[in-house]
């Protein structure tokens, strides 16, 4: 029996009704054909799920749709700015080459957007820390690491700051 | 060749905007009207004859539209899956296999029979209420136990377990040895690997009955030879038949082969009349994309007490799985490149290829060529440590150093220059300081070693002649079709298809430096069969851009050169007195009478063409290279090994590679370290585990299989030189494996270094905190 649903993905605001058993993964992909978040596993290893929710870093492999009733959902395609350009990680995965296959990319952004709102200067360490519920198969994570310290300087010198992404409206 | 702008930029990638926002195309984010979903119901048995199979509950489930079995699916499809001659050509045991089990499984996870249902979770529930009746069968998991006479057998039918055995002879191995005054002797073990791509495996298919044609969308690495498998399978035209992959995260050598599923998906599209999905779950892919690696390899040298090398013997047990996989002979390749980058006497590789009730195993990123680098480097490690000598010294007195170089098995090594690498990487890693500091920390209790790797591999597959008898009958050439529209734009085709290695930004600028365009108006096209050349063979075994990129390269120089024609009639000139600067044609002397490329494109569509030149500006390139290419180069590790927990922390890691001329550092270097960071993997945490009697698979997940994190994976320092391959006019060979086949060794021998104070000469992979620790254990008096 499909239930109501409200909430607000990428600061438009959605009503829906759905399978009780419909993970917020899903919904989003097939729901609101958001396909920019993937699936990478299924027992909540890989991050490549990862959105925010409520500016939070969420897997949302391991989250109901419903259980994000009333929420403010972020997903990568709400990451740029409205007006269009690129959120400073965005441009810092591109400049330092922090993907190959692009299959991760979303659950990175997603999770150092988050990260970077909470401490604007991380050490590797702490970006180490702070990413190690996402995997990469392809990068050797170097790239992703630089790609992370690039757009921090870049937020802390001024470029847009990921808060106003984390709200996403 | 003009003066290059574009080869050797550092240019950022034309694939990622779409990546970065979230706007990529791969194989889940197709879908079609009136899709359904497709389920495999797989045995939970390594090996079990099927008794019954009752799919009525199953079929009477809401949502359900089809319960399909071998029954139904032999009325679609026909003959058996592919297996190549490979490096062994001359096989004793293949077992015949139908894309779904019909009387006997022989691995847990072979598909039994598939659900269709109308949404994906009501096909998967589905799957739990077809009853299969099955008659566990003993298996047999250990690849040596099954190569005894008398052993269990991976299949009943089978006269036994024996799928190859193959002796490379290189030289007189007897007389090598006669002459030894050191012999040194190992047994070192390559684990099963899981690929891993961060993107499973699915495929999309619709047929359309009305015109007989069938479209199949996959994520895969060769689109052309799926279409050629399925195709006769189904007993359709290859022509009726068009396979696309778009982006594809990932495949490591996990999606080159055919799979069971790219039949069954297009066979049930086909029986059902609908457009039918399948995506492979995390689990299903740990448990049946094919494995990497999975061998056993005892190994001797004989040598002098000046380190002169003299034999290597060696021994590759090769651990098939249930059935050979269709590229699975490729890794016997080891044996033909165990001798590396060193002068020998005599090598001698014999390769056994066995089976049991496990998932096959195939190419993994590197095939046989970070085993036998493994193999090597360590067997010369292990002599240095006998003769007391330097590992690096050892090295040098035997680096190969004429070039083109004829290994013992008449390989012939394009260029090299192993001196430079490993000049290159002691001198950045600061070896006698990294000497020191080793000393430093050992008399202060403290386990710390150094590993050096130095390393060639076989790559750039082609050319023609060996590879058509390797494939059994494709020729793995490569091609490429550049077209220039009227208003001077370029579509170019090939038949690589990239998982990750950029080739839409670096073949573009190869064609960007060729015909002078700008690179916004070349569009790289790959991966749909429907579009381009006739065929074309995949992006695998650092092949893309010494064959691919070449056949690029040359297809542009066609166009370029009729282009020359063209533009020397409108400008009323000699062809000889143009030259071609800048995407210009101009008339050598007056530099301002000249004509665009872009103008003569337009011209080449229009009304004043010289006779006989027909219209059009575009041209086909299939390469062929002469030779393979043989890319190097040197690792540099430091680590240190905590005494009490067996725990490994990578210090310090430096690698310097030559693949030749560079097109792109950006993506070279993103190449090798991600490369690295596999063969780290490898070295300290990933194993495909089953249990030795029951056969179950322990390691089902990625909460057992161990992917490194960011945490694993330290910074490194890279550099490179540049040794150009003279096998292709540009120049290059290739970077994808390079570090996956330089690293392992780089670290474990750096691991094995660290203990040698304790007596411990060798440790098998993965060197994990619990292996370590057991053998400090054993090791302490
Ligand atoms: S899909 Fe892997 S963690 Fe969510
Ligand atoms: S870029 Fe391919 S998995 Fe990260």
């Amino acid at each position: 029996m499909p239930h109501p649903l409200t909430l607000t993905v990428n600061g438009t605001g959605r009503e829906d009704a759905v399978e009780p058993r419909l993970l917020l993964v899903h919904y989003l992909r097939e729901v609101c054909g958001l396909t920019g978040t993937h699936v990478g596993c299924d027992t909540s290893q890989c991050g490549a799920c990862t959105v925010l929710v409520d500016g939070a870093p969420v897997k949302s492999c391991t989250m109901f749709a419903l259980q994000a009733e009333g929420c403010r959902i972020t997903t990568v395609e709400g990451l740029a700015p409205a007006g269009g350009g690129l959120h400073p990680l965005q441009t810092a995965f591109w400049e330092q080459h922090g993907l190959q296959c692009g299959f991760c990319t979303p659950g990175f952004l997603m999770a150092a957007t988050a990260l970077l709102a909470e401490n604007p200067d991380p050490t590797d360490e702490e970006i180490g820390r702070g990413l190690e519920g996402n995997l990469c198969r392809c990068t050797g994570y170097v790239n992703i690491r630089r790609a992370v310290r690039a757009a921090a300087a870049a937020m802390r010198a001024g470029a847009e700051p990921a808060a106003t992404a984390v709200v996403g409206g | 060749m003009a003066v290059s702008q574009m080869i050797g930029a550092r240019i950022q990638r034309r694939e990622d905007p779409r990546l970065i926002t979230g706007h990529g195309r791969f194989i889940e984010d197709r879908t079609l009207p009136g899709m359904v979903h497709l389920a495999v119901v797989r045995s939970p048995h390594p090996h079990a004859r099927i008794v019954s199979i009752d799919t009525a509950a199953a079929g009477a489930a809401p949502g359900v539209l089809a319960v399909l079995t071998a029954k139904e699916f032999h009325t679609v499809l026909s003959g058996t899956m592919p297996v190549a001659p490979a490096f062994a050509p001359d096989k004793k045991y293949v077992p015949p296999r139908f894309p779904i089990a019909e009387q006997e499984v022989c691995f847990q996870g072979e598909p039994v029979a598939v659900v269709v249902a109308s949404e994906r979770a009501l096909a998967a529930d589905a799957v739990d209420l077809v009853h299969v009746e099955y008659e566990p069968l003993p298996a047999i998991v250990d690849p040596e136990a099954a190569m005894h006479p008398g052993s269990v057998k991976a299949h009943t039918d089978g006269p036994d377990n024996i799928g190859w055995d193959t002796t490379f002879a290189g030289g007189d191995i007897e007389a090598a040895f006669a002459k030894a005054e050191v012999r040194v002797k190992e047994r070192i073990l390559q684990q099963r690997l899981a690929p891993t791509s961060m993107e499973t495996r699915g495929v999309l298919a619709q047929y359309s009955p009305f015109d007989e044609r069938l479209t199949i969308w996959l994520g895969s690495q060769n689109p052309h030879f799926i279409r050629f498998f399925v195709s006769m399978s189904m007993g359709m035209p290859e022509s009726a038949v068009r396979v696309v992959a778009e982006d594809v995260g990932g495949g490591f050598g996990g999606k080159i082969s055919p799979y069971p599923e790219d039949y069954l998906v297009p066979a049930a599209a086909k029986l059902l009349g609908r457009p039918v999905r399948w995506i492979e779950t995390r689990t299903e892919s740990i448990q049946t994309t094919t494995h990497g690696r999975g061998q056993v390899f005892e190994a001797e040298v004989a040598a002098r007490r000046d380190g002169t090398l003299l034999g290597l013997r060696l021994t590759q047990v090769l651990d098939l799985g249930a059935y050979h996989g269709t590229f699975g002979a490729f890794q016997a390749c080891a044996g033909l490149m165990a001798g590396g980058v060193y002068r020998w006497e005599a090598v001698e590789a014999r390769s056994v290829g066995v089976l049991t009730n496990k998932v096959p195993t195939d190419p993994y990123r590197g095939a046989g060529r970070p085993e036998a680098t493994h193999v090597c480097e360590r067997m010369v490690d292990r002599l240095a440590q006998e003769l007391g000598m330097d590992p690096a010294e050892l090295r040098r007195r035997n680096f190969a150093r004429e070039f083109p170089f004829t290994n013992n098995f008449g390989l012939v090594y394009d260029s090299g220059n192993y001196d430079g690498t490993l000049d290159r990487a002691l001198e950045l890693a600061d070896y006698p300081a990294l000497r020191e500091r080793q000393a430093e920390a050992r008399r202060a209790g403290r386990l710390v070693g150094i590993g050096i790797s130095t390393w060639v591999e076989i790559c750039g597959f082609g050319p023609a002649a060996p590879t058509a008898g390797a494939t059994g009958g494709i020729a793995l050439v490569e091609s490429a079709q550049v077209r220039v529209l009227p208003t001077g734009s370029a579509s170019v085709f090939v038949g690589t298809q990239a998982q990750g290695q950029g080739h839409d930004t670096t073949f573009a600028q190869i064609v960007a430096d060729t015909l002078g365009m700008p690179l916004e108006t070349i569009e790289l096209r790959h991966g749909d069969t429907a579009e381009g050349t006739g065929f074309g063979c995949g992006t695998y075994g650092s092949r893309s851009l010494s064959v691919g990129g070449m056949a690029v390269q040359q297809a542009a120089v066609k166009v370029r050169e009729k282009a020359r024609q063209l533009a020397a009639h409108l400008l009323e000139a000699d062809p000889d007195d143009l030259v071609f600067e800048q995407g210009r044609f101009a008339v050598q002397g007056s530099p301002a009478t000249g004509k665009s490329i872009q103008e003569v494109a337009l011209a080449a569509y229009g009304g004043s063409l010289p006779s006989g030149m027909e219209h059009g500006l575009e041209a086909v390139s299939y390469f062929d290279p002469s030779n393979w290419v043989w890319p190097f180069g040197a690792h540099v590790c430091l680590v240190e090994v905590d005494p009490e927990t067996g725990a490994v922390r990578i210090e310090q890691y430096v690698g310097v590679d030559d693949c030749g001329t560079v097109i792109n550092p950006m993506i070279v270097e993103g190449q090798v370290q991600g490369g690295v960071a596999q063969a780290i993997a490898q070295a300290l945490y990933e194993e495909v585990v089953y249990d030795g009697e029951s056969g179950q698979l322990l390691t089902g997940t990625l909460l057992d299989y161990l992917v490194p994190t960011m945490n694993e994976i330290p910074d490194m320092t890279l550099d490179r030189t540049v040794t150009p391959s003279p096998v292709n006019p540009l120049g290059v060979k290739g970077i994808g494996e390079a570090g996956t086949i330089a690293a392992t060794p780089a670290v474990i021998n750096a691991v094995c270094d660290a203990l040698s104070p304790l007596g411990i000469h060798h440790v098998d992979m993965p060197a994990s905190p619990d292996r370590l620790w057991r053998l400090m254990q054993e090791a302490r008096p």
